[in-house]
Order: structure tokens, then C-alpha cells, then sequence
């Protein structure tokens, strides 16, 4: 019975931390909105972020029924405190110019297209069936950020020395996709979730394949920050939190 | 006041009520047309509709649920219930014959036949025939259209620009 509890919560913890993802990610994607360098990318970056906002809810959703306490969606996403947020630290960073968007999305994509792919075969079949619907469109936001990963870096030598500068900063941020918690084995034993291991080598090969065709050189591996899944953030994420959640909080119920 | 259990309507009325409801997004296509209504079940509870999204994030959603709930009303049929599945995901290819064409005459190119046509790199473009004058030169400007489920393309031959209802 406390085997069963143990595995329950471990897979609440787990979809939080599939729902703030993409949630995250999706909000700062959508702080283009209306400043996007051409109409096309502004609709595209949106477009996503409407897509990931759309997986988030479907995680926190299902998080919420599994955590049993009668908390909605919503009731997870506004009115969590930051240390309470399992995202990753990666997709929290600030948007910076378009190609340090372009490089967080892209190192986040790679990651998200693996795992959804991989999620397709767990044996829960809740997860299953939103993994299913979530690939489809991660496939296209992968497209997407590569085809641009390539054209920027592969371009003049100021979109590539952006590009460069971007992942320069970003790279210390990488190994926390991967953070894998006690709790995951038992999941892992369950086969409910998938071994990051597994994931970091797809993840390896994607993006050296990408960035071997846009000319960018990957960083040495440093200093590596971690602990999104233990709560522990840079501080962006709470003034994203702040924004994102202003209404729910200074009008708690507030429906239009 | 009409009670639903002594006038049941037959699964084909309750399809050609939906028939009447249309996609808020792409207002030719009704949701049957959208392959989004996937299954009509009528017994003696009553009748089960079940939707499924095209896309997770589609805002359109809701609407079309409300829509759905209006139009059957209009129609007298009270006891219904309608369920929201994720599996099997949507897919452009149950889109009927009937509503691609609708979609080329409404001036959006209609998905090619069979889903995800993506390589990672490298070029790999489907040729996409200009819903207007009907050329292939024609030259895709961006994955992400209007909507979710659009992407917008320009006809090099008679110059407008045309969304094209890609594959998932």
C-alpha cells in the first residue's frame, strides 16, 4: 500500500515537472507577442507557445487528479510559489535577442521531442495518450527552431557570433533537463517514465548533428547549475511567476 | 418541453445537427467535416458525443464544446453528454473529401494525404498547389500560420499569399 502511495506521489512530482516545462517555456515564448523581428516569427513563437501552454495544461490537469486533493489546473499553475515550480532552470532564462530565444528553444526542443517520444510507450496510458498528441507538435517546433539554429549560425558573422555568444551562456544550464530524482526510479521500475540516461544521448546526437550543420561550436562542459526539480531557481523565475500569475493572485476566482 | 427519451433522435439526425456546427477558426468546416467529432453512441441513457482537439493548445476548443451544446438544444435533443478524448490524436487525414474541397474553395490549401512529413534538416518540402490559380510554384514562408493548425505559404506565380493546412 505505501508502495503504491510512493509511486503516486513520484508521478505527481513527475508531471509537475513535464507541466511547469512547458509552461514556463510557453510563457516566456509568448513575451514575444507583438515584438516577434518579422510577422511570420512573431506568429510562430507564439503559435508554440500556445502549443506548449496547451501540453502544460493537459500535465497539470492529470497532476492535479493524481495528487487528489482537488486542485484544478489553474490552481496549479497561479497559485504555486516559485520554490514549488519543478521546471528546469534552462527554459527560465530570459529571452535575451532572438537568437538567444532561438537557442533555449532549441536546446529545450531537442530534449522535449526525445522525451514525449520516448513517453509514447509508458505504461501509464493517460501519459501515453498526451505524449501521443504533444509529439505531433513537438516535431514541428523542432523543425522549426532548427531550421533557424542553422540559418543564424550558418549565416554572417554577426548572426553566428550571437548564436555562439547564446549557447556560451546557456550551456551551464543544459544538465538540469537531465536531473533525475530518487523518486524516478520508481517510476522507472514501473515503466511509467523513461531513463534520462537514455534521453541525454538522443539529446547528444540531435544537437551535434544541428549544430554541426550551423557552424556552432558546443561549449566544454563547466560549472553545471542544477536543481529545478528540487525547486531551486535562478531568480528570473519569479518575476515570470509574478507576471504569470498577477490576476489569480490579486483577484483570487477572477473568470472572463 | 420535449423529453429526450420519448423522441429519440437516431445517430445520422444527430451527425446532421453537427453537420450545422461549425470550426469558429475555419468557419467552412463543420466538425464532422474536422473528423473532430470521432464517435455518435445513442442508447437508452441517453446520447454520447465524443470530440477530441486538434491541437492540445487549440483556444477553439471551448467554443466548439458550447457550440456544440447550443446547436443540439436548438434541436430538442436535451439528454446528451459530451466526452473530450486525447487518443488516438487528431490527425489531418480525417479530414473528409467533402471538407478538403471546402477548404480549396474557402482558399486554404488542403492537407497533403498521411501526417508528419518532417526530416530535422535539410530541405524537405512538399510541393503545395496554390488554392487560387492552382500552380505549384509556390514557396512556403513560415511552419506557423494564422492558426495552430496553419502554415502560410505564397504563390510565386499569382503573387497572393494562402495558408496551407499542414499535416499533424
Amino acid at each position: 500500500m505505501s508502495d503504491k502511495n510512493a509511486v503516486n506521489d513520484a508521478l505527481f512530482n513527475y508531471l509537475l515537472w513535464l507541466g511547469d516545462n512547458s509552461l514556463v517555456s510557453g510563457h516566456r515564448l509568448s513575451e514575444w507577442c507583438g515584438h516577434g523581428p518579422v510577422l511570420e516569427e512573431d506568429i510562430a513563437l507564439t503559435n508554440i507557445a500556445l502549443d506548449l501552454i496547451g501540453q502544460s495544461r493537459l500535465y497539470l490537469t492529470y497532476a492535479g487528479e493524481v495528487e487528489g486533493k482537488g486542485r484544478s489546473e489553474d490552481d496549479i499553475a497561479y497559485l504555486r510559489d516559485v520554490m514549488f515550480f519543478k521546471n528546469s532552470i534552462l527554459v527560465e532564462q530570459l529571452n535575451g535577442d532572438f537568437g538567444m530565444t532561438i537557442m533555449r528553444q532549441f536546446l529545450f526542443t531537442v530534449f522535449n521531442y526525445h522525451l514525449q517520444t520516448a513517453l509514447l510507450t509508458s505504461t501509464d496510458e493517460r501519459i501515453r495518450s498526451i505524449a501521443e498528441k504533444a509529439i505531433k507538435e513537438t516535431t514541428y517546433h523542432l523543425r522549426h527552431c532548427s531550421d533557424w539554429v542553422i540559418r543564424l549560425g550558418d549565416g554572417t558573422e554577426e548572426s553566428h557570433k550571437r548564436l555562439q555568444d547564446a549557447i556560451n551562456i546557456l550551456w551551464m544550464f543544459t544538465d538540469d533537463l537531465f536531473e533525475t530524482t530518487e523518486a524516478d526510479k520508481l517510476l522507472i521500475t514501473e515503466k511509467i517514465a523513461p531513463e534520462l540516461k537514455g534521453i541525454k544521448d538522443k539529446w547528444t546526437t540531435t544537437i551535434k548533428e544541428v549544430l554541426g550543420e550551423a557552424t556552432i561550436t558546443i561549449p566544454e562542459d563547466s560549472y553545471m547549475m542544477k536543481g529545478g526539480r528540487r525547486g531551486i531557481h535562478t531568480e528570473h523565475l519569479g518575476f515570470l511567476l509574478a507576471e504569470l500569475q498577477f490576476m489569480q493572485r490579486a483577484y483570487p476566482g477572477a473568470k472572463w | 418541453m420535449v423529453n429526450g427519451s420519448d423522441l429519440m433522435e437516431t445517430k445520422e439526425q444527430i451527425l446532421s445537427y453537427l453537420e450545422e456546427v461549425y470550426d469558429p477558426e475555419v468557419p467552412v468546416l463543420s466538425v464532422v467535416d474536422l473528423g473532430i467529432v470521432r464517435k455518435v453512441e445513442i442508447d437508452s441513457e441517453g446520447t454520447l458525443i465524443t470530440i477530441t482537439p486538434t491541437y492540445t493548445g487549440c483556444p477553439a476548443m471551448n467554443v466548439i464544446e458550447d457550440d456544440i451544446r447550443a446547436k443540439l438544444k436548438e434541436k430538442g435533443v436535451s439528454n446528451f453528454n459530451i466526452k473530450t478524448i486525447l487518443s488516438p490524436a487528431w490527425t489531418t487525414d480525417w479530414i473528409s473529401e467533402a471538407g478538403k474541397q471546402k477548404l480549396k474553395d474557402y482558399g486554404i490549401a488542403p492537407p497533403e494525404k498521411s501526417s508528419p512529413d518532417l526530416s530535422l534538416i535539410g530541405n524537405h518540402k512538399k510541393t503545395i498547389k496554390c488554392p487560387r490559380c492552382g500552380s505549384t510554384d509556390t514557396e512556403m514562408k513560415s511552419f506557423f500560420g494564422s492558426t495552430a493548425c496553419k502554415a502560410l505559404y505564397v504563390c510565386n506565380n499569382c503573387k497572393e499569399p494562402f495558408d496551407y493546412f499542414k499535416c499533424i
